[in-house]
């Protein structure tokens, strides 16, 4: 038995989240030219980082559920920076 | 919070389960308690994976079962040792954990962490929800003596902090308890909640009234070292997978695309068909466990819960709610006692971990502290699932009119298609007789 999955847009769109201003991820591009494996286009469970046809990582932090995956599996110290959204900021798991 | 600096005699990072316990016990020893939490209300930050057991919430709140905002009573505890297309599950059902009481419950965690902080509230704390503790105050000796936070002019000056702030405890890490990184010792967990009538929940996993039930998944992960879970609320059920983070990143799959198999396998379908996905989550988990411990106890600071690496990943075990609890109210009441004592240096603190290791949070740690290994072993997750399947498949396939070989001849048989050295199948079995002793 298979079900047809929700397409990736539908399953974000059931997850609160109140977006800041401040970008709580940044991320070295420079660094990223020079990594192979690119751990966190992978495993980010919000698939937030994509890579860019230059070598480099574009990324968007408005979906992040705050895990810290991405800064985790990457192996590059100072590629990406992580800190939490301002207070009340950032995700909002309903349920959880 | 006003504008200006406020001082308390103890501040608690973190409203999740250890810093509510925490804030609990300090304010009900009349010391005067901040309790700072990052989300709009506490549990906005938070996702765990199957059950709260309850027995530690006797020390909180008399007849908590009255009162807790439960979801169901777990009252069917199931694991499933599975390969793509097969399936063996355990299933263990008692009647004597459907009344008070109790054993196990799920709930929401937006619900359940804000009755606990509120039990924190009503005895006196102070809660400040939405703002983040960015630093830690320290003194010309490097004693903690505060927190910074991002309100204009919010530091907050306290005799002893308490740590509460997850798995990526920044305050554990500033002050050089914990590593920066460590995908070894964590693991993934994702999670999608589905609806369902309630009435089709009962009938599809046969449970009555407010019974629920939890399954453990093994070999579910697509050969990543992890699991899978499945338990029921009251109208939605909730299913995902815990996965290392150096395989996860090693084997290049998408996290969903794992839940989506899980979802997809035939002895997991049926019971969601028809299913409309509600929340999805995603939540790191401290898995190493004791030996990956950082120390509990420094000048003005102890650490508790996930920050303090306090999950019991042991396989037939997977607690972390109970143990948060545990440690919270085991560090406020310390605390309390060295507040009143006038010592919160490293040594006035140091009866927190005595508690501990007194009471249930560091001896189940110590003595399972093996078990995480055997379990996420590559062995266990790569070739047991499907030995073990196999063997059971052979059993129970009738091969008229050849006959039974036997059970033994069986097995070997099974060992022998699946390419599992003997040698390292008793090596394993008896690492496991040890590690779950």
């Amino acid at each position: 038995m298979h079900y047809p999955e929700v397409s990736f847009d539908e399953r974000m769109a059931t997850v609160e989240f109140r977006v800041g201003e401040r970008a709580h991820i940044t991320v070295d591009s420079d660094v990223c030219r020079s990594c192979t494996t690119k751990d966190c286009v992978h495993a980010c469970p919000a698939g937030l980082f994509v890579p860019t046809t230059d070598g480099g990582i574009l990324f968007n932090y408005e979906q992040c559920f705050e895990c810290g995956t991405c800064y985790q599996v990457c192996n590059a110290e100072g590629a990406i920076t992580w800190t939490y959204p301002a207070g009340g900021d950032g995700v909002v798991f309903r349920k959880g | 919070m006003p504008d200006d600096t406020m001082t308390a005699d103890a501040v608690v990072v973190g409203a999740g389960p250890a810093g509510a316990a925490a804030a609990l016990e300090l304010a009900r020893a009349g010391r005067n308690v901040v309790l700072v939490e990052r989300g709009a209300y506490p549990g906005a930050k938070n996702v765990y994976g199957g059950v709260v057991y309850g027995r530690i919430l006797d020390e909180v709140v008399p007849q908590w079962w009255t009162e807790v905002p439960v979801q169901r009573w777990v009252t069917r505890r199931a694991t499933m040792v599975m390969t793509p297309t097969q399936a063996l599950t355990v299933d263990y059902r008692t009647s004597a954990w459907d009344h008070s009481p109790y054993n196990g419950m799920t709930i929401y965690r937006g619900d359940f962490d804000t009755w606990l902080a509120g039990k924190a509230v009503a005895a006196g704390a102070q809660l400040v929800t939405s703002t983040v503790v960015t630093a830690l105050l320290r003194d010309a000796a490097g004693r903690v003596t505060g927190v910074r936070t991002d309100r204009p002019g919010g530091d907050i000056h306290a005799k002893v902090v308490i740590a509460c702030d997850g798995v990526n405890s920044f305050l554990a890490k500033e002050a050089g308890l914990l590593p920066r990184t460590s995908p070894e010792h964590t693991t993934l967990g994702v999670k999608e909640i589905l609806a369902l009538p309630r009435e089709v929940i009962d009938e599809r996993f046969g449970l009555v009234g407010d019974e629920g039930l939890d399954i453990e998944m093994l070999g579910c992960t697509s050969g990543i070292p992890g699991g899978g879970f499945l338990y029921t609320n009251l109208d939605t059920v909730s299913v995902g997978v815990v996965v290392g983070l150096t395989g996860l990143a090693a084997a290049k799959t998408r996290p969903e695309e794992l839940i989506a198999r899980v979802k997809a396998h035939p002895g997991v379908a049926p019971y969601l068909r028809g299913a409309e996905l509600k929340e999805y989550s995603a939540h790191l988990i401290p898995e190493g466990g004791y030996r990956a411990m950082p120390r509990l106890a420094i000048d003005g600071m102890l650490v508790a819960g996930d920050a303090a690496s306090m999950c019991l990943a042991a396989g037939l075990w997977l607690e972390g709610v109970n143990f948060a609890i545990g440690a919270g109210l085991a560090a406020g009441q310390t605390a309390a006692e060295a507040i009143a004592a006038g010592d919160t240096s490293a040594r006035g603190l140091a009866g927190y971990r005595r508690r501990m290791e007194a009471s249930f949070v560091l001896a189940d740690h110590k003595r399972y502290r093996n078990a995480a290994d055997i379990v996420l072993a590559d062995r266990m997750q790569r070739e047991y699932p499907g030995l073990i399947c196999d063997f059971v498949e052979q059993v129970f396939t009738v091969t008229n009119p050849t006959p039974k070989i036997g059970m033994i001849r069986e097995f070997f048989r099974a060992v022998r298609r699946n390419h599992v050295q003997l040698r390292s199948l008793a090596r394993d079995g008896w690492r496991a007789l040890r590690a779950f002793r």
